[in-house]
């Protein structure tokens, strides 16, 4: 396969001014520049030509992949994590590189004016190596978005299940948002174990928090319900708003060996009596 | 009766579920809903759209709001291309369920809304339509 020719590498360096210029110009009319401070952008877009030349200059070819092309593959990489902490979409993170290509090409159009045929050759080696650097900007932008996702899943699901100790042999477990299959396993487990640790009596269950319950909520409910029944302790729902209690009615849904209440308050003064604690002489 | 404002949202994963619950809470909020009816159109879109992802394998929510004579309501159409349901009746009594479920989301989505329609067969996928006015 042909190489670029040091013709090419000699006409990049002697017009890096114009070529730098050219660049910002058109990432600027494609808003890829959005929150980035002038100086910033001149300066990532002259280390990066200035990587590039140098990247030409090892003679690694056009495969990315080559040691000759570490320094450009690590300064992608930078480029596209902070393109994504800035917020920065994958189009307008990429441009960063397709941007250069109507510069370059105008610049290689000059130059091999009278040669045609190394003209298209230069070109296509251009546009290749290009296309790699833009391919390789395009997947560790990606791979930096899905650990930041990855990590939030994580997150939630440690967030959603605090379960806390109210009162002796008495403890709540306010629910959150939306209860997926994943969410309410890890929920019942936490639940479970907590009622094992604390040897508690009773745990409440506090749906306020829950805007939907259907039939799947109400069916992970249940058979949380039962598992805690099963160890001998009791439960009990509360945070049933009007609307909820509806709907549930409509739905069909036979809530009726459950204990329910209105509010939290409730549901704690029910429990108190039920443990034996009384308000009144402790407080 | 007019169509005011119309859209679509595909329904593919369980994710997707939950982004069909907010839309049609944004449109039922549009269409002057009061609380109640609100909380129960979503909950029946929550057991259509589920059961889109789990039995249809995937599909889309087609949504449109209506005008009709100064009444204002949301009708909602879940599509699938899956396997469709043999026996309509069955699919329809309560309790009954061809997976492991309570069989109350789609006898229960029909209580929750003003009108309710189910177009199916076996190989020809799944279409319900469901209205709710405000």
């Amino acid at each position: 396969m042909a190489a670029l020719q040091g013709s090419t590498l000699d006409a990049i360096n002697s017009n890096q001014e114009q070529l730098l210029e050219q660049w910002i110009a058109s990432l600027e009319a494609n808003g890829a520049t959005r929150n980035l401070k002038e100086q910033v952008l001149k300066q990532e877009t002259r280390e990066f030509l200035q990587l590039l030349s140098e990247g030409l200059q090892s003679g690694s070819g056009n495969s990315l992949a080559g040691a000759g092309w570490d320094a450009v593959r690590r300064f992608l990489e930078k480029l596209s994590s902070t393109r994504a902490q800035l917020g920065h979409d994958s189009h307008q993170t990429v441009y960063f590189i397709f941007a250069l290509k109507g510069p370059l090409f105008a610049l290689l159009q000059a130059h091999y004016r009278d040669d045609p045929a190394t003209l298209a050759e230069q070109l296509w080696l251009i546009s290749e190596l290009l296309d790699s650097m833009g391919m390789h900007t395009i997947r560790t932008y990606q791979a930096s978005r899905e650990t930041v996702i990855r990590r939030q899943q994580e997150e939630l699901l440690e967030l959603s299940t605090p379960v806390v100790k109210l009162w002796d042999g008495v403890l709540a477990l306010p629910l959150i948002g939306t209860l997926d299959s994943q969410r309410s396993q890890t929920v019942m487990e936490s639940l479970l174990q907590r009622i094992v640790d604390t040897g508690s009596e009773i745990a409440i269950i506090d749906i306020t928090g829950v805007p939907t319950v259907d039939t799947l909520v109400a069916q992970h409910l249940l058979k949380t319900v039962t598992a805690i029944r099963l160890m001998g302790a009791d439960c009990i729902i509360s945070g049933i708003r009007p609307q909820i209690a509806q709907t549930i009615v409509h739905l069909g849904l036979d809530l009726g060996t459950l204990t329910t209440k209105a509010n939290l308050s409730d549901a704690l003064k029910l429990a108190l009596t039920r443990v034996g604690g009384d308000l009144g002489q402790r407080v | 009766m007019n169509v005011r404002d119309s859209g679509s949202l595909p329904v593919r994963i369980e994710q997707d579920v939950v982004l069909a619950r907010q839309l049609a809470r944004k449109l039922a909020g549009e269409c002057g809903m009061r609380l109640v009816d609100l909380t129960k159109l979503v909950t029946a879109v929550s057991e259509l759209a589920r059961n889109t992802v789990v039995y249809g394998g995937g599909g889309d929510m087609d949504w449109q709001i209506l005008d009709n004579y100064g009444r204002t309501g949301l009708r909602l159409l879940f599509r699938d291309e899956g396997p469709g349901i043999p026996d309509i009746n069955l699919a329809l009594t309560d309790g009954w369920t061809s997976g492991g479920g309570l069989g109350l989301g789609l006898t229960g989505a029909r209580r929750l809304v003003d009108e309710f329609e189910l177009d199916t067969a076996p190989g020809q996928g799944t279409r319900v339509t469901i209205t709710r006015w405000a």
